[in-house]
């Protein structure tokens, strides 16, 4: 066999049954062989908008998304979106031509050190050199990428090695002895932090990325409900523990809620789960949780004790040492007094915003959970539409909201929703966006339009960066520098791509439409104009304690 | 602080730039970094003299050291018994008669001896720990060194 129809053969074997790409002078082989292959192929319009999709297949099936792309630009168009992927630690596989093995180091025609390129933004990467390794190569990078805390793998093949003529042989087994994640926590940490909970009286659950990772939302409701402890989740944590839960205390930090932050100040001991204490969520970090003492669970070690000194450490595997402590718990904690304080917060600082003339952004995201009854899977760019989306949907099951977490990537919203839609066609996918961030990867309407990817765009329009725009508002003295952007006629836009558009500039218009939305059996653009200097509340300023927070408290 | 650190890893393509690439994307400082094979040509150990500023630093570097795929194991000298050396070469101006008794006096006294003396210079090797490689340089001062090469610090453990 080639090369290439090893590499196809094996991404096969992984169950790989649809990627995304784009084809390129290095990859021709591969094309090839993927011309007659059983693979779903699709052709984005650039290469970011397929590490993207394939980020956003991944977060949507739990499954490693591939994705494929020519050497040089064709790979550093990638880099974007295996970024994005590593810092919210999505297993992907990214595929990349490279010249021939005898002209690596010559400055040859499309050529960029990809591996150098790529080292510190993946878990880890290939330069295949030799096609008897690619089989062994592909099997480990699936096995890297999805295992322990995963992560984007790249795998780098020239285009000899494409070429190369060898046997084929699938190896069995993985085994890579200088990598073992731990997965199960030690007895000893369990029993310890059984002992804490048992004796708080204020205790807190903040759960993360890991929760929806490793499939512990089951387990992460049994345990809040057995010891009677509110939930504050983060950003890429949301859908991992119902926010209609009486519970949940939804998401803490920057944009969290009120009653999340005040719970984190206020907690006489925090159970971090899958979650990695993030600046956007600690705030000024000697001020974070002044009473608690910290048990820490993550699959990371290196995670643990980063940022927040922690007084328990439990390395392993979110759904299997949530699994370990249930069944060591016997006794819960009273923590009604806790409870009750918790609610007067819930009912005294709520959401809120307030109505006025012109479309209120958070009022469409209102409408359109409303409208999906909480069911869609929901896709974010990155801004104020991501913060609103967070804020105004409530998420209620894992993996039905998809966004760039750690990187921020404008631009990801988009080609995400195309991956998650084709990951699973059954739901529907709305793209939540801003007019700025969708212009970011526009192009990715050809690729819905062609391929039939019904997804909706829902634009929050307001002519601005807007989060960009509200810093400047609030801390450069409203010098709105380079903030004001102008976009095209969305509407036409859509039209012109064979999608459809649809505009709304009034609140009565809202509701119509995205049922008109809804119905259409095609990729649509919403173009909601909303006001244009609506700002996010409630919000933290960056460096202070997270319960310094600004706006919108009632 | 200055730590040692050893780390055993796998010998192959591009291993060293990642533990390298790992110092520099986190901030940490490498003040020594010596590398070579093993008994198994298919591991290679590198010992590791940081800098790091407490021991949540040290802790953390240990981690991301852990934490690369193609890394065996990580071992930090900090607080285990172990020898460590290093090899130093120092070019000297080539003394003169008097000033070469009191040299050879104090290379007796730490080991080490002049490897090669041509025209007006002369290059001393010299293998010691830390502290008394510190004193010997000191110590050579007088003599005019004009070049100095050291291998950085090599470390085993009991």
């Amino acid at each position: 066999m080639t090369g290439a129809q090893i590499l196809i053969e094996s991404l096969k074997r992984e169950g790989v049954t649809v990627m995304f790409g784009y084809p390129g002078g290095s990859v021709l082989p591969i094309f090839d062989k993927l011309y007659d292959a059983d693979i779903k192929f699709i052709l984005t319009r650039h290469e970011q908008g397929a590490a993207h999709a394939a980020d956003g297949y991944a977060r949507a099936t739990g499954k490693a998304g591939v994705c494929l792309a020519t050497s040089g630009p064709g790979a550093t168009n990638l880099v974007t979106g295996i970024a994005n992927a590593y810092m919210d630690s999505i297993p992907l596989i990214a595929i990349t031509g490279q010249v021939k093995t005898f002209l690596i180091g010559n400055d040859a025609f499309q050529e960029a050190d990809v591996t150098g390129i790529t080292r510190p933004i993946t878990k880890h990467n290939y330069l295949v050199k030799d096609a008897n390794e690619l089989a062994r190569v592909i099997r480990e990078a699936f096995y890297i990428a999805t295992s322990g805390r995963p992560g984007p793998v790249v795998i780098d093949v020239p285009v000899d090695v494409q070429q190369q003529d060898v046997e084929f042989i699938w190896p069995e087994t993985v085994e890579i002895k200088s990598y073992k994640p731990t997965l199960f926590g030690h007895p000893g940490q369990i029993k310890k932090c059984v002992k804490l909970i048992t004796a708080a009286k204020k205790p807190l659950i903040y759960a993360g990325g890991g929760i929806i990772t490793s499939g512990a939302h089951q387990e992460l409701k049994e345990f809040a409900e057995k010891i009677h402890a509110p939930v504050t989740t983060t950003l890429m944590g949301l859908g991992g523990f119902p926010e209609t839960h009486e519970l949940s205390l939804r998401m803490l930090g920057m944009h969290g809620t009120a009653f999340a932050n005040h719970a984190i100040m206020e907690a006489d001991l925090i159970i971090a789960v899958g979650a990695r204490f993030d600046d956007r969520v600690t705030g000024r970090l000697d001020a974070f949780a002044p009473h608690a003492k910290v048990i820490h669970i993550d699959v990371d070690p290196s995670s643990i004790s980063k940022n927040v000194k922690v007084n328990i450490p439990i390395v392993g595997d979110a759904k299997n040492v949530l699994g370990q402590i249930l069944e060591e718990i016997k006794k819960a904690p009273d923590t009604s007094a806790w409870l009750e304080t918790i609610d007067s917060w819930k009912k005294k600082y709520p959401l809120t915003y307030k109505e006025a003339g012109k479309i209120k952004p958070q009022y469409v995201i209102e409408q359109i959970y409303e409208l999906t009854k909480g069911e869609a899977l929901i896709t974010t760019e990155v801004g104020q539409n991501q913060m609103w989306a967070c804020q105004w949907y409530k998420y209620t099951h894992p993996r039905t909201f998809i966004s760039s977490g750690g990187l921020g990537t404008m631009g990801f919203g988009f080609p995400a929703a195309m991956g998650a839609k084709l990951g699973c066609p059954e739901r529907v996918v709305f793209d939540i966006a801003g007019d700025g961030s969708i212009q970011m990867n526009i192009q990715e309407l050809a690729t819905c339009v062609c391929n039939k990817i019904n997804v909706k765009v829902a634009i929050l329009n307001n002519g601005y960066l807007g989060m960009v725009r509200q810093w400047q508002e609030l801390f450069y003295k409203k010098r709105y520098s380079h903030t004001c952007i102008s976009g095209p006629d969305f509407v036409k836009l859509a039209e012109s791509y064979g999608a459809a558009g649809i505009r709304a500039t009034k609140k009565e218009e809202v509701r119509p439409a995205i049922e008109k939305a809804l119905a259409i059996d095609n990729t649509v653009l919403i173009d909601f104009h909303i006001e244009p200097e609506e700002n996010v509340y409630p919000m933290v300023p960056a460096g202070e304690a997270i319960n310094r927070m600004i706006g919108g408290m009632a | 602080m200055k730590h040692t650190i050893s780390v055993l890893v796998e010998n192959k393509f591009g291993v060293l730039a990642r533990v390298a690439g790992l110092f520099s994307a986190r901030g940490y400082n490498i003040s020594s970094l010596a590398v070579s094979e093993t008994l198994d040509a298919g591991v290679s150990y590198m010992t590791l003299v940081v800098e790091a500023r407490d021991e949540d630093v040290l802790e953390q570097i240990k981690k991301q050291l852990n934490k690369l795929i193609d890394v065996l194991t990580v071992t930090d000298f900090t607080k285990k018994e172990h020898v460590d050396r290093e090899l130093i070469l120092v070019k000297l101006k080539s003394p003169g008669i008097k000033e070469k008794e009191k040299l050879e006096k104090l290379l007796r006294k730490y080991v080490a001896k002049i490897v090669q003396h041509k025209n007006d210079t002369a290059i001393i090797e010299a293998v010691a720990e830390q502290a008394q490689i510190k004193e010997l340089l000191e110590a050579l001062e007088p003599f005019g060194v004009k070049e100095l090469v050291r291998t950085g610090r090599v470390a085993m453990a009991y």
